[in-house]
């Protein structure tokens, strides 16, 4: 009523008047707690007198009697609220709790109603509490004092991080200040089970670290302490000093740290070397790092000591002699504790490295052996990428090019060398010495690339190094495009034409690896501009050569070239000049050839058809893909006004070469090898950004419709439905649309009833489908629901049952989101929860012969469905999974499995219900003829040891006994994993597990 | 042979391959003859441990391998200074079925086999 403004505060006042003055302190209490919610309710609407008025009350009381305090604290809470409050009541009524309350002897609710309205003034009357000077510093301090709740010691930190970071004047109490927060360090608070407060241990931790990392003025007390608790037994005592101290450094100056720096290295590199858990040891260098850069960051006076010298002096003389004994345990410690300095600032870097490098140099020539060696040069890239890290910032200075030769020269030793290990390294290290700008001489480089060349065509057993030399070629061609245009280049192209000619002799095997290999090594260097102007003829005429040579092509030859394309068309994606430069160049030169080969002949050559197969086509429908997703609109309206034409009207005239022996017309009568070439088209029309407009949209989409049901050939007839299908995905809602999905319909049904054309008209369906599914079309609920019918179709079946994988999958080639497709990201979900009821209501319903086929189209669903999607309907459909399991189909099985796998790391509790049954199918598909559902049975049989151990202890005897069979199984992956399952059984309720 | 590479040592936190404790040249298998010879280098030649981690190598190779096979685990000769003694508490299987039967040791063997956290 107050708050509507029928009733003043005073009438309250007046009313409540007899039980406010009563003797009876419980009659007083029950007075003043009804004011005190009134005014928690209203303090917005009081005027200036009445808190005034009320301010003298509420003080006055707090002389009252024990029991009324708690009530009075609360009124003076809503009154601290209040807006209206005058000047000077604020520092009377903090004066007033100071001298008459004994706070830490309240209970937890009525400290933390203190705290609150000390916050409150100090929102709000800044100036005012500050006009206190030390004298509401040293109230708090006694206000808190002794506090040992959680909840009110966040907020307790919260002030006095306020306090000193508002510059609230401390006085002679900074000392105070500091034990009085201080005592609680390190945090050792473990919440209670179910805690309603929802008060972490990191909570207090940050809080507390707040407050003492927050002034320079606590330093001298705060370190002593720090390093105490670092030296301490207790792990997490050690971690929360680190960070602490890490914390300390943004603050803090030279003049702070200087007394104690010493012992501060002491603990630091006691902590590493003596390193007991990971975390301790990258804190301490994490301090480490910060206390260098805060060292560094002091402004030197010409006659002051530099400490950062003396610092990092000590830090060497320490460290030093360990780097010489690569084969020693402090050998690592070392090295991290100098990088760490050496992280924090170019000061640092340069005092740190110009003395560590000639040592290292010098060590590496001193050591022969070649782990010792790969272990010197694996510290010396540690300090050079961090004088990378710190050369971007001062051009003057050049420290790496006193030792320039001396580092190439080892780095061409350790490539030279014949371990692997001290191979992998030297490959970093040139690298990184690459990237440092205007350090290698045109000579080091061509060494450099003579080197890579090399050890790009290294054989099987050296795998990761030629990978890594790969990789090394693509990062240093970006940065010296002429050196490798000049000396890798054309070794290339040699390479290539040699094995040209005798490809098919004796040695044809290793010529041919070796030819892989080239092509890798193109498309790993072709990541300039200018070198891709030189890469990518090399790799299309060598297509070409491939295809007129006289020898017949290997598929795999062609693909390898085709892979080579794809990568270098992913390199050029980002840069749009290259980008349209590959699309211009390469797309008509495979149509050319892929044209070509698709007309008819006299004599019937062999190799020519080698590009019509099917993954030769495959490969190169990625490479048209890739090289056309991302290209600008209007250039890929340049290129579609090209291509349609060619597919519908056979207009070849921007082809490079164009004189054919006859006409191409793969939609009309044209040869089954013309109407293959309908996938390259899907790759090219399906990957273009949404906006392009395609020219005779209406024509295309009816000759695809066509082609779709065309029987012979089921490669071009899904071409084509796939091709229709991503169309159709991109295709703005209106009457168009809705006429071609009409034309879709009728071409389906149709096709379904037919008999000849039932396969032709499903594959249609299921591509429609999944490019409705996707874009969450009205229509795709229908359509699904045809597809869920056929799943008991005698012919269909199997086949749609398999669809439904196929709809929750992601395709590589078309309706895919980097090719532009509209795919919403919850689809899976979607079609999860729209379907799965009426699949297992099927299911149920279905005759015996055909339940399989929902089993199957089920457990693919729930196989590609996100977990914790899958688990709160877990307990319904386990049932159905575990009876899947039974069923005679190994893609079932397999499926279901890997289903199945998940889950039973992820809830165990529900999995344990059946365990009895799991243990038994497990175990028998552990015999399964198909390796694949072995390997998922074994890997089931391990997660299963995830469940409680008590259900799993039964059947312990019985499950190691049956692993002992797969054990001696045929292929090494079942035995591998039979081995680790086996192994996991054994432990289960062992001791020490 | 890889087998036993992950074991860790009982007293560093490293696994026995990392200390060149076993390596792949001192590991004999033969498939048709069903046997498998392993012979491990202690790191010192008083390590104390030689005999516990020859009985890690031993019961992980009993747990993996198929049945058929025999095992011989031993230390290379001339690296430990009782090498002879732990050989032979080795190779004798009813002193390795009772040392098993030890719950103290068989929790250490376990910790030993336990993959890594």
């Amino acid at each position: 009523d107050v708050k509507s403004g029928s009733y003043t505060v005073l009438q309250v006042v007046e009313a409540l008047g007899s039980s406010l003055e009563n003797p009876e302190p419980r009659t007083r209490e029950r007075g003043i707690q009804l004011l005190s919610q009134v005014l928690l309710q209203c303090h917005s609407l009081l005027l200036e007198k009445e808190v005034v008025h009320l301010i003298l009350f509420y003080e006055n009381r707090l002389k009252d009697h024990h029991l009324v305090i708690p009530s009075v604290l609360r009124g003076l809470r809503a009154l601290s609220l209040c807006v209206t409050l005058p000047p000077g009541l604020a520092v009377s009524v903090l004066k007033a709790i100071f001298q008459e309350v004994h706070v830490q002897s309240l209970p937890q609710v009525d400290r933390h109603t203190v705290y609150s309205i000390i916050t409150n003034f100090m929102r709000t009357r800044e100036e005012e509490l500050k006009g206190l000077g030390a004298d509401f510093t040293f109230g708090f301090i006694q206000v808190m004092d002794g506090e040992k709740d959680p909840r009110n010691l966040l907020v307790a930190f919260r002030i006095v991080h306020d306090l000193i970071s508002r510059d609230y004047s401390l006085g002679p109490f900074v000392e105070e200040l500091f034990e009085v927060t201080s005592c609680y360090f390190p945090i050792d608070f473990t919440p209670p089970p179910n805690d309603p407060h929802g008060i972490q241990r990191d909570d207090l931790i940050l809080s507390l670290r707040a407050v003492l990392a927050s002034t320079p003025r606590f330093a001298e007390f705060l370190l002593p302490l720090l390093i105490e608790k670092v030296d301490s037994e207790i792990l997490s005592a050690k971690l929360d000093s680190l960070q602490t101290l890490n914390a300390c450094c943004a603050v803090y100056g030279q003049k702070e740290l200087k007394d104690f720096l010493p012992s501060l290295w002491a603990s630091i590199r006691r902590e590493v070397f003596q390193t007991a858990s990971e975390r301790v040891e990258a804190e301490g260098l994490a301090a480490l790092h910060s206390l260098t850069a805060c060292l560094s960051r002091s402004v030197l006076r010409a006659d002051a000591e530099d400490l950062l010298d003396f610092f990092l002096s000590n830090i060497l003389q320490d460290c030093r002699h360990h780097l010489c004994e690569p084969d020693m345990k402090l050998v690592w410690p070392s090295a991290k504790l100098l990088q760490a300095a050496a992280g924090a600032s170019a000061r640092a870097c340069h005092h740190i490295t110009s003395n560590v490098l000639p040592l290292l140099l010098e060590q590496f020539h001193k050591h022969s052996q070649s782990n010792q060696r790969r272990t010197i040069l694996e510290m010396i890239l540690g300090f050079l990428k961090l004088q990378q890290k710190w050369s971007s910032e001062d051009k003057g200075e050049r420290p790496l090019s006193a030792f320039k030769d001396q580092l190439c020269s080892l780095v061409f030793t350790a490539l030279t060398d014949p371990n692997t290990q001290l191979q992998l390294v030297g490959i970093r290290t040139l690298t990184v010495l690459g990237a440092q700008p205007d350090l290698l001489s045109p000579g080091d480089l061509e060494l450099a690339v003579g080197h890579l060349y090399r050890l790009s065509f290294l054989e099987e057993d050296a795998q990761s190094c030629r990978v890594a030399a790969l990789e090394a070629s693509g990062t240093l061609a970006t940065l010296y495009p002429a050196a490798f245009s000049s000396h890798l280049v054309p070794k290339l192209a040699e390479e290539l034409c040699v094995g040209e000619s005798d490809l098919a002799r004796e040695d044809g095997s290793t010529k041919r690896s070796r030819h892989l290999h080239c092509l890798q090594a193109l498309s790993a260097v072709s990541t300039h501009p200018s070198i891709v102007k030189e890469t990518l003829p090399l790799l299309l005429q060598h297509l070409c050569q491939v295809n007129q040579g006289n020898v017949v092509a290997e598929p795999s030859e062609v693909i390898a070239v085709c892979q080579s394309l794809q990568r270098v068309a992913e390199k050029c994606q980002l840069d749009p000049e290259s980008c349209w430069y590959f699309h211009q160049t390469a797309i008509p030169c495979l149509l050319a050839l892929a044209v070509q080969a698709s007309m008819p002949e006299k004599e019937h050559s062999i190799m020519r058809k080698v590009l019509l197969e099917d993954e030769v086509l495959a490969a190169m429908v990625s490479v048209i893909g890739t090289a056309t997703t991302h290209l600008s609109p209007d250039l890929a309206a340049q290129s579609v006004a090209c291509i349609v034409p060619l597919f519908l009207d056979g207009n070849i005239s921007f082809l490079p070469e164009n004189s054919f022996p006859c006409r191409f017309q793969p939609f009309q009568d044209g040869s089954s090898g013309q109407r293959r070439l309908v996938a390259l088209l899907m790759a090219f029309v399906c990957s273009l950004p949404r906006n392009v407009e395609i020219p005779q949209l209406n024509q295309l989409m009816q000759e695809l419709l066509e082609l779709s049901c065309c029987q012979g050939c089921p490669f071009s007839s899904t071409a084509a439905a796939k091709c229709f299908a991503g169309l159709l995905n991109k295709h703005p809602a209106g009457q168009q649309l809705d006429e071609f999905l009409q034309l879709a319909v009728d071409k389906v049904e149709a096709g379904l009833g037919s008999g000849a054309h039932r396969s032709q008209a499903f594959t249609l369906l299921l591509w429609v489908t999944k490019a409705l599914v996707l874009r969450y079309h009205p229509l795709s609920s229908c359509l699904t629901d045809r597809l869920m019918g056929l799943l008991s179709d005698s012919e269909l079946g199997p086949k749609a049952a398999d669809g439904f994988s196929l709809l929750m999958s992601d395709c590589t080639d078309v309706l895919t989101r980097a090719g532009h497709a509209d795919v919403r990201i919850m689809f899976r979900q979607r079609f999860f929860t729209d379907n799965v009821p009426a699949l297992v209501q099927g299911f149920h319903a279905a005759p015996q012969d055909v339940k399989p086929n929902y089993l199957k189209g089920l457990s693919h669903v729930l196989n590609r469905l996100p977990k914790p999607v899958l688990l709160p309907e877990l307990p319904t459909l386990l049932s159905l999974l575990l009876e899947a399991l039974s069923c005679p189909d190994c893609v079932v099985q397999l499926s279901t499995l890997s289903c199945l796998q998940p889950l039973l790391l992820e809830a165990p509790q529900v999995m344990s219900l059946h365990v009895d049954t799991l243990v038994t199918k497990f175990l028998n598909l552990s015999s399964s003829p198909s390796m694949a559902v072995r390997i998922a049975a074994l890997q089931c049989m391990h997660a299963l040891t995830r469940l409680p151990t008590p259900v799993l202890l039964p059947y312990k005897p019985q499950v190691i006994r049956a692993l002992a069979k797969p054990l001696d199984d045929k292929k090494r992956l079942v035995r591998k994993e039979a081995v680790s399952a086996r192994g996991e059984w054994f432990l289960l309720g062992s001791p020490g597990s | 042979p890889h087998l036993i590479r992950s074991i860790n040592d009982p007293e560093h936190p490293l696994t026995l391959e990392e200390l060149n404790v076993v390596e792949q040249v001192r590991v004999q298998v033969s498939d048709p003859e069903s046997t498998v010879a392993v012979a491990f280098t202690p790191t010192i030649p008083h390590c104390s441990m030689a005999t516990l981690i020859g009985l890690s190598i031993k019961v992980k190779l009993l747990r993996s391998l198929p049945q058929r096979f025999k095992m011989d685990v031993h230390i290379t000769p001339g690296t430990h200074a009782s090498e002879h003694a732990v050989n032979k508490q080795l190779a004798d299987k009813e002193r390795v079925a009772a040392a098993l039967e030890n719950t103290h040791l068989l929790e250490v063997v376990n910790q030993c086999l336990s993959a890594r956290s």
